[in-house]
């Protein structure tokens, strides 16, 4: 599985792509892969204030469910309608239109890079 | 293999098949099994639609043989053992004293004294504990083949003809087209005994094949190399759930336990009270004690499933807990088993599912959820 260089990575298995103070949000392909197919996400909504660690979203496949964790705190400004309409994208292309929220971000998380997470999944 | 915890996890014969198809593994029950090859939809829908091969050796296997063979069965389980035909099978729940769930059991009638018991894995222990002491005073034996026994399961529309089509595979008398659903034939494939149940659990016609596990890679490809061209694919235990939980069939652990009576799950069928006494009989015939929940299916809307464990209600009062459940794949919405007050337990009764905080309108449903068109 090769994890896109450009992205910062988090041990609760998301990614972030940071443009200037706004990241998108998704999770990993390793994650989705672990979940099973994606048959529904639960996302919160625009203008919503998160805090860091907090549970903003669920993933649910048809074996379990996922929760998707606030990576920093921040506010919700945009989310993904055509991954609740179609979730099976969050198997098919984790990382590209798989993506989940957008947020702006009040203090910059400490990430990992494609590396450290490969590392951390054994993968 | 050995884990984070220090248990040691046992694989399966076909392990290096599974890896060398690609598999996600799950630990189950002390095993590592193949969770899925794919997708957990692409094999639902391929069992329903065509077929799929389970590698379910993990399952235990008990032999029992003897000149009271029959008595003691019909002792040691809940059903009437003693009388089925040669080649017959009967669903069978092994009891405790208090009319509880030890496991549930597939008994096969393998010979004039002799049976073969299908245990869950997870249960071997108990499930053979229970039985070993149970027949101290009958003149009858035991053994514990489950390290020698693989079984895989082929089940779907075109389970048949995947069968017919195996090369290699000799039956005896019976015709593979006689062999009737809960019925049981012995066969060889490449000379090796192998034992073909018309059984299986995902609600559709298939067969389940036991053989020496030295055997197992060789059949399954040459059941794949069969039943490649007519659709069947690999499966895993991740569709094998779902596949059950449509067809409302119960899972140890889930629908089944140790202090919840036969009739509440909806098994009273299972369990023969004119064949003499039987170890849980007394409390079987007691019954549960009044108000005491039932298993119900239950229906909701949208794509947001009741899971094991949420509680249910109806309006503020706490009526019941969810066993089973998720989105169905064949049907498109929610489904799930779960105990309720036999007070709400009636077919069309609206309750709601507590989903993890939020409310959810579910409705009581009669069981299963789906039913195989017959030929």
């Amino acid at each position: 599985m090769s994890l896109p260089n450009d992205l910062g990575y988090t041990a609760e298995h998301e990614w972030l792509r940071m443009d200037g103070d706004e990241a998108t949000v998704g999770i990993t392909a390793y994650a989705a892969e672990k979940l099973g197919d994606v048959v529904y996400v639960d996302l919160p909504k625009v203008g919503q204030k998160v805090t860091a660690g907090s549970v903003v979203g669920e993933i649910e496949s048809t074996k379990s469910v996922g929760e998707l964790f606030a990576p920093a705190s921040g506010t919700i400004t945009g989310v993904n309608d055509s991954v609740v309409a179609s979730p099976e994208l969050v198997n098919h292309d984790a990382f590209g239109q798989g993506w989940l929220i957008k947020m702006t971000i009040d203090e910059a998380p400490q990430l990992l890079t494609a590396d450290e997470y490969a590392a951390l999944t054994g993968e | 293999m050995v884990d984070s915890l220090g248990t040691t996890s046992r694989q399966t014969p076909l392990h290096s098949l599974h890896e060398a198809l690609g598999a996600s593994f799950t630990d189950f029950a002390g095993w590592q099994m193949p969770v899925r090859y794919t997708s957990d939809l692409a094999e639902h829908h391929a069992v329903r639609d065509t077929a799929g091969l389970f590698d379910v050796s993990h399952m235990a296997e008990f032999e029992v043989s003897g000149p009271q063979v029959g008595e003691f069965l019909d002792y040691a389980v809940s059903s009437w053992l003693s009388p089925i035909e040669l080649g017959q099978a009967k669903y069978s729940l092994l009891l405790n004293e208090s009319g509880g769930v030890i496991d549930d059991l597939i008994v096969y009638r393998t010979g004039p004294f002799q049976y073969f018991v299908v245990a869950n894995a997870g249960n071997r222990e108990p499930a053979w504990t229970a039985l070993k002491q149970r027949a101290q005073d009958f003149d009858v034996e035991l053994h514990d083949v489950s390290d020698q026994t693989a079984l895989l399961a082929l089940q779907g529309p075109k389970a048949y003809e995947t069968l017919m089509r195996v090369f290699g595979l000799e039956v005896g008398k019976t015709p593979l087209s006689e062999l009737k659903y809960y019925r049981a034939i012995p066969a060889r494939f490449e000379g090796e005994p192998v034992l073909i149940g018309r059984t299986g659990y995902t609600g559709e016609d298939g067969f389940e094949l036991f053989i020496d596990v030295s055997h197992a890679v060789p059949l399954w490809q040459a059941l794949m190399n069969a039943g490649g061209p007519l659709g069947l694919v690999p499966a895993g235990l991740a569709c094998r759930d779902t596949l059950r939980l449509e067809a409302g069939m119960p899972l140890y652990g889930h629908e089944l336990n140790a202090t919840t009576l036969p009739v509440q799950a909806g098994l009273g069928r299972a369990v023969s009270l004119v064949k003499g006494n039987f170890v849980g009989r007394d409390a079987v015939v007691e019954g549960p004690g009044f108000g005491a929940p039932v298993l119900v299916g239950l229906i909701g809307d949208g794509r947001r499933a009741p899971r094991a464990d949420y509680r249910i209600f109806s309006g503020d009062v706490p009526v019941g807990v969810v066993t089973s459940g998720a989105l169905s794949p064949t049907l498109g919405y929610p489904i799930a088993m779960a105990f309720v007050d036999p007070e709400f337990a009636e077919s069309g009764q609206g309750l709601e599912v507590d989903v993890r905080g939020t409310r959810l309108p579910v409705v009581v449903a009669d069981l299963p959820f789906y039913q195989r068109k017959k030929n």
